[in-house]
């Protein structure tokens, strides 16, 4: 290894950056670590900058994008009035499909799932139903008749690293928009919207929830994603550096600090010392989602 | 801190496992593994020429196919697949046969609980079987915490539901010395602290996580001795 070290120290002298950065990325990269710094100037531990915006897509019933650094997230949710199941009949339900349309990344063609679609699918279904942040009772209308079926899509506009972080945001963001519509049952005994009736203060048929409403949380999850490189730990990484350096580990934390999900896929072997390290990197980052969020909440509510 | 569980085992005591090699003719390499009434069957082809596109040609690939006993594949068998692609990918010793694909099928007998570390350990005994170049074996296992706070391992499906929380975990296997002249031993060193893969379901408490990785790796030191075991009584017999 040392002479091939060696030869490449010399031809690095020699060549552009952008040369030396395509042909070794990693040894690129490590040079970069060393000084504690990353190519797009950002310290290890640090995200990249995030932003939230609710109310982006105006026919849906709740909605947000989100962006972290290039990486762009679009969720909203569609509400719709089902029969509950027998096992349940007091509960509402949730369905949650991520989209990676060929638009995000060279990596998606047309016509063929991406590989990791069904996988950050399937991390988001699992994080925000296992961290109880929605009470599934509180989508019950009439028990064993009615309840709210809410369709969350989240698709991915641009892939640039982080998917599931900006996935699980921009799935909560779009969740705290949602206003559940008032609705009452008509004289067939089927359940159908009131628009406008109740401005008027005279309803003809009586309402079953009152007004439009925000569902409660009892917790929200958020999520860093950190790539373990040697000793090196680096938070929110980027497509390009997701590519050269395999190991990731994505934790969920929600705001009372409880694990939701520690998520690592094969890779390099990582130590107690190194998940406690990634710990807490995510709490830091759980409080600054969770300013950032009620920010754009509150924004919205000014609006 | 007595918990009662309804096979009557102790909370860190394994299922029976059972491992047998190399019952399919044709497949280069297969396995079939139990944990109590979980079994999956692992078959592994290759390394074949060729794979797909937008893939590190210096590398080999590995391809996972899960097929469940019933039903149809979903997203849940998508994600094992990648679960399992990634954690063997990790092991094997891509660069040996550049340009190459190694299937695993991963089919499913019975599922009473820990499916998931029940297919890699399969995958990993079938990938012994085919001779793949491997840098380590890796074990794995499923720890449950209850709603009480205990730590209870491998539980069946009946259980799992009743947990406030699990997870999965893969640990490489202990490494033992064949150094000539000096007794074998089996030495844990700072390699065998370390994780392969982990996912979890439920909420639990950090404490709590590192207390489930710390009973798992201490498992999972019986689980590769029956795995080095049972790959050395086949090969004395094979040969």
């Amino acid at each position: 290894m040392g002479s091939t070290d060696g030869i490449q120290a010399d031809i690095a002298s020699e060549i552009e950056v952008d040369a030396f950065r395509r042909l070794f990325p990693l040894r690129f990269y490590e040079r970069h670590l060393s000084e504690s710094v990353r190519p797009d100037a950002r310290p290890l531990n640090k995200a990249r900058d995030t932003s939230v915006a609710l109310g982006a897509v105006s026919s849906a019933d709740g909605s947000a994008l989100v962006k972290i650094g290039h990486t762009t997230m679009l969720a909203a949710i569609k509400v719709e009035v089902m029969t509950p199941s027998l096992d349940s009949p007091d509960e509402g339900c949730l369905g949650i499909e991520f989209n990676m349309p060929p638009i995000c990344s060279p990596s998606v063609r047309p016509g063929q799932t991406a590989e990791l679609a069904p996988v950050i699918s399937k991390q988001l279904s699992d994080s925000i139903l296992s961290s109880g942040m929605i009470n599934l009772k509180e989508l019950s209308l009439i028990s064993g008749k009615a309840a709210w079926m809410l369709y969350l899509d989240v698709y991915c506009l641009d892939a640039d690293g982080a998917l599931f972080d900006a996935a699980l945001l921009a799935a909560v963001a779009a969740l705290s928009h949602l206003r559940i519509p008032v609705v009452s049952v008509n004289d067939d005994g089927r359940v159908v919207a009131m628009a406008g009736e109740h401005v008027e203060g005279k309803s003809v048929r009586e309402p079953i929830n009152r007004e439009k409403r925000k569902l409660t949380f009892s917790c929200i999850p958020f999520s860093l994603t950190c790539i373990l490189h040697q000793k090196y730990i680096l938070a929110d990484p980027t497509a390009e550096e997701e590519l050269i350096m395999e190991t990731l580990v994505t934790v969920v934390l929600d705001l009372s600090g409880r694990l939701v999900s520690l998520y690592k896929l094969g890779g390099n072997l990582a130590y107690n010392s190194t998940v406690q390290d990634c710990v807490a990197l995510t709490r830091r980052r759980v409080k600054e989602l969770h300013q950032i969020l009620n920010e754009a909440v509150s924004d919205m509510e000014v609006d | 801190m007595e918990i009662d569980r309804a096979d009557g085992r102790q909370p860190n005591q394994l299922r029976p496992l059972s491992c047998s090699h190399n019952f399919l003719n044709r497949a280069h390499g297969s396995a079939r593994w139990s944990h109590g009434d979980t079994t999956v069957i692992a078959a592994v082809y290759g390394p074949k020429s060729g794979k797909k596109t937008n893939e590190n040609p210096k590398k080999a690939s590995v391809e996972v196919v899960w097929k469940p006993n019933t039903g149809h594949i979903g997203r849940d068998e998508k994600e094992y697949e990648i679960v399992v692609k990634r954690t063997l990918e990790s092991i094997c010793l891509l660069t040996v046969n550049p340009s190459t694909t190694v299937s695993v099928i991963l089919q499913v007998v019975d599922d009473d609980g820990g499916l998931l570390p029940c297919a890699i350990n399969a995958a990993c005994a079938a990938l012994v079987d085919a001779g793949i170049p491997l840098k380590h074996l890796a074990v794995s296992i499923c720890c449950g915490l209850t709603e009480s706070g205990f730590v209870v391992l491998d539980p069946t499906k009946s259980e799992e539901q009743s947990l406030q929380a699990f997870t999965y975990l893969v640990f490489p296997n202990s490494f033992r010395s064949v150094l000539p002249g000096s007794p074998l031993s089996v030495e844990i060193g700072p390699f065998e602290n370390g994780i392969i893969t982990s996912t979890t379901h439920g909420v639990m408490s950090v404490e709590n996580y590192l207390f489930c990785i710390e009973r798992g790796r201490s498992a999972s030191a019986a689980l590769s001795e029956f795995l080095r075991k049972s790959l050395t009584k086949w090969n004395e017999s094979n040969s």
